[in-house]
């Protein structure tokens, strides 16, 4: 066990990452942060709706998409282009593959949601299995697709699932004005990032009418279905522009954890918002800082992060936590200790 | 022989994007006209003469797992708990990087206790989350998924760096290789097979009453907790059995998906879980076929691919389920009601006449109907194709012939016998009646009506006085023709 996890070694995990290795760990930090973020917000209103499994499907099932959009970016570039850009590496593809495998993943994110609507509403069959069906068929499509055409998809079948955010920083910096201000990556995610709190500030009102009250919805003149879909594509592009850099994994368990922590400790949907960044900013810490001790997956390190901080809310959260649980019914016990005649409240108390 | 493999894997590549992808097949158009047809052969003879000892393995492997997981996976499909099986896939992952780390080898044994104490310990975190938090049981469910594959991603990467890890072929997990199946694995998931059908077999009764009506289950007496542990515990060794050859993110496929392609395909819950452990190891068995005829592609995608062809197949073309027979049954009905409203409204404008003459003019069924002379004319001529009237050329009217006549009377008889009913057994105020009479009038069986008759004491006028075609009446316009049919089967509701 020992050889399994490292000294514990306060310099190089606690100080070294804020200090000396800033330009590398900065990168890390930010880009998780930016991940969690939007998708934690965006995992909000999977959660409310109760489509938390429906986060997971598509995050599986844009896998396919990603390929196809390889496969003809190549067909687009025939020639010796197609190497050189895979030697390039993830992200550095040019304009037409990052267009392509945008594209493909809307797309795989559309065909998720509507598979899941016909199998669910022409047959018997109810919303999970179809859910269980589509994804896992679209991500076995993927795989096979990534293993048959190894040599032309630049992408790797376990990278998909637990991806390596912490190359993100060796990534090309994309340059302004002859500064080169950041890793291409974190610029984009960053914009997705943004661009999800932007579209959650605007459409604020539908989004939660329409998730709280689908019949007062279409009273009020909102199109339920098309915000539901609406959300579904949104959703494939934070997952696409995630899934390069980090993998499925962070952005599955981002997609609840925040969401689900923040929904232990309040009952306010602005601040459930709020508690989620919140959630997001400390998982991406301290999972970078874990991943440094461990040497371990940066993105699953995150998520172990998350997973700690969900477990101290289920425990100490101020309202319903486990220990607050416990001293309300031994509070109640004493209470019916004291007063034995009253058969009523011994009952309660048991 | 390189050169061979590459082809193969082109080939099969290109065929499976004609299959899927048509707008693509342009694009691969090209690699197709490479294929030297005999390779791809000579590999099916090799599966098929079952020489090869790891393919025996495999072989044996993907179908002992496919069979285990269409059984459990019938009941997690009526129990509606599909996604239980998808977390505790990805739960058992930290259990399998727990077992390898026992004695740093890959022992099945070992890494199989690691993993269903894994399995067991998220099923049981969903159902403490759901029982002591808001959270509703998808988030929990996401939680406990998210969570525990988490770490077991960590514990992974760690054993990997480790000098003894970098081999470990722990990542095959992940995927699952059929191939790397060895005879040990195949003795433990034959054990774990039969001790499933043993113990379903054994506890069918109890399985079933739960999967159905827990709260009677639980009042007849059944120890409803220890079933669903019980079954989560089988659950969870069958998800571990399947690891190797699937992979971790794809058993949650061979849990749900052949189970739920016999769900399509039978109503009872015994036959169910029979279908579904045949079509489960034919997927198993394809999914082998395929991934060897492409050498290193992986199993598990295969298998999962062949279980949702099967499952599109019975989507299509079930029997009673399928969406063919749904949409013939749906445009089958929809035809009849259509029918025999227009012969509904051709009887009112008859009584209204009091059955003096027996024709009635197109101008006459369309204003009665409110539609146009168009609309009314092309269901007169539907009436005539079905053989209920006759349209006599150039006479701008239709007859009804006697069958037509009977099929009028009864349905109309149907209308009035339910209105009388709402009117005097659920007191209904007669002017409420003729909406619901109007959808029911097209469903009322026979028996149905016999019971009317009886209750409603055989009356032959209607909440609006309108006189109900008795019995009687109805054989008689019929037997007209026919000389009158056997006592009692008038015929009421569905023609034949």
């Amino acid at each position: 066990m020992s050889e399994l996890i490292p000294a514990w070694d306060w310099q190089n995990v606690v100080v070294a990452p804020w200090t000396t290795d800033l330009p590398i760990y900065g990168w890390i930090v930010l880009m998780g942060f930016f991940v969690c973020a939007a998708c934690g917000l965006a995992g909000n209103y999977l959660i409310l709706r109760r489509m938390a499994l429906v986060g997971d499907a598509i995050s599986h099932s844009v896998l396919p998409g990603l390929a196809i959009g390889f496969l003809v970016a190549n067909a687009w570039t025939v020639g010796g282009s197609a190497d050189d850009a895979s030697a390039a590496g993830g992200s550095s593809h040019g304009f037409s593959y990052g267009l392509a495998v945008f594209i493909g993943s809307l797309v795989a994110g559309i065909v998720t949601t509507l598979l899941i609507e016909i199998i669910h509403k022409r047959t018997r069959i109810k919303q999970d299995a179809a859910i269980g069906i589509t994804f896992s068929t679209l991500f076995a499509l993927g795989v096979v697709l990534i293993s048959v055409y190894a040599d032309k998809v630049d992408l790797d079948a376990d990278c998909v699932l637990h991806g390596e955010i912490a190359f993100v920083s060796i990534q090309p910096f994309l340059s302004f004005a002859g500064h080169e201000i950041a890793p291409a990556p974190v610029i984009r995610m960053g914009i997705v990032a943004l661009l999800t709190l932007g579209l959650i500030v605007l459409f604020y009102k539908e989004l939660l009418v329409s998730s709280f009250d689908p019949g007062l919805a279409s009273s009020m003149g909102i199109h339920a279905t098309f915000v539901h879909y609406a959300l579904m594509c949104w959703l494939s592009v934070i997952v696409i522009s995630a899934f390069e850099a980090v993998g499925a994994i962070l952005v599955i368990a981002m997609l609840i954890l925040p969401g689900a922590t923040a929904s232990l400790l309040t009952t306010r949907f602005p601040k459930v918002m709020g508690l989620s960044v919140l959630h997001a900013a400390l998982s991406a810490v301290l999972g970078t800082h874990l991943a440094i001790w461990l040497n371990s997956s940066t993105a699953g390190c995150m998520v172990v992060a998350g997973t700690g901080l969900f477990g101290l809310a289920w425990v100490f959260s101020p309202s319903q936590g486990l220990l607050k649980q416990w001293l309300r019914r031994r509070k109640t016990s004493q209470e019916s200790v004291r007063e034995p005649e009253s058969e009523h409240t011994g009952i309660e108390g048991a | 022989m390189p050169v061979t493999m590459k082809t193969v894997r082109v080939h099969l590549g290109g065929l499976l994007c004609l299959f899927l992808f048509a707008s693509l097949s342009q694009v691969h158009a090209a690699r197709i006209g490479e294929i030297t047809e005999i390779s791809v052969w000579e590999q099916a003879l090799r599966f098929f003469s079952f020489r090869d000892p790891s393919l025996r393995f495999a072989l044996t492997g993907a179908i002992l797992l496919g069979f285990t997981c269409g059984m459990l996976g019938s009941f997690l499909l009526v129990r509606k708990l599909a996604l239980v099986g998808d977390t505790i896939s990805h739960a058992v992952l930290p259990g399998v990087a727990a077992g390898f780390l026992w004695n740093m080898e890959k022992d099945p044994v070992a890494i199989f206790v690691g993993a269903t104490l894994a399995g067991l310990l998220g099923s049981f975190m969903v159902t403490r989350l759901t029982a002591t938090t808001k959270l509703k049981e998808d988030t929990a469910l996401g939680m406990v998924l998210a969570g525990f594959f988490g770490i077991g991603i960590c514990l992974v990467t760690m054993i990997q760096r480790l000098p003894s890890g970098n081999k470990s072929g722990i990542d095959k997990f992940l995927f699952g290789q059929a191939a790397s199946l060895g005879a040990s694995d195949i003795q433990l998931m034959a054990v774990v097979t039969v001790l499933t059908i043993g113990l379903v077999w054994l506890f069918y009764k109890e399985l079933l009453t739960v999967s159905f009506d827990a709260g009677f289950a639980h009042c007849v007496g059944m120890p409803v907790p220890w079933v669903h542990h019980g079954f989560m515990l089988l659950l969870a060794f069958s998800v571990v059995i399947a690891l190797q050859a699937v992979g971790v993110v794809l058993v949650s496929a061979m849990l749900i998906t052949p189970a739920a392609t016999s769900y399509l395909l039978s109503d009872r819950l015994h036959r169910m879980v029979i279908i579904a452990c045949i079509l489960g190891m034919v997927s198993g068995a394809l999914g082998a076929f395929f991934s060897f005829l492409g050498h290193q592609l992986p199993t598990g995608p295969f298998m999962v691919l062949s279980a949702a062809g099967l499952f599109v197949l019975a989507f299509l073309f079930a029997p009673r389920h399928g969406v063919i027979h749904r949409w013939w049954s749906q445009r089958a009905r929809s035809g009849q009601v259509r029918r025999e409203n227009t012969l509904k409204a051709v009887f009112h404008v008859l009584e209204r006449e009091e059955f003096k003459r027996e024709g009635v003019t197109f101008m006459e069924l369309a204003e009665s109907r409110r539609q146009t002379l168009e609309a009314s004319e092309e269901s007169c001529r539907e009436l005539q194709r079905m053989g209920f009237a006759t349209l006599p050329p150039g006479e701008k009217a239709l007859y009804l012939t006697p069958e037509g006549m009977r099929r009028a009377q009864t349905i109309v008889r149907n209308h009035r016998l339910w209105e009388l009913y709402l009117t005097d057994a659920a007191n209904y105020p007669p002017d409420h009646v003729h909406d619901d009479a109007e959808e029911i009038e097209h469903i009322l069986g026979e028996d149905i009506v016999r019971q009317l008759e009886r209750q409603l004491n055989f009356a032959s006028r209607d909440p609006h006085g309108k006189p109900i075609p008795s019995p009687e009446e109805i054989v008689s316009v019929h037997g007209a023709g026919s000389g009158g049919l056997p006592g009692g089967s008038t015929g009421y509701g569905k023609p034949s």
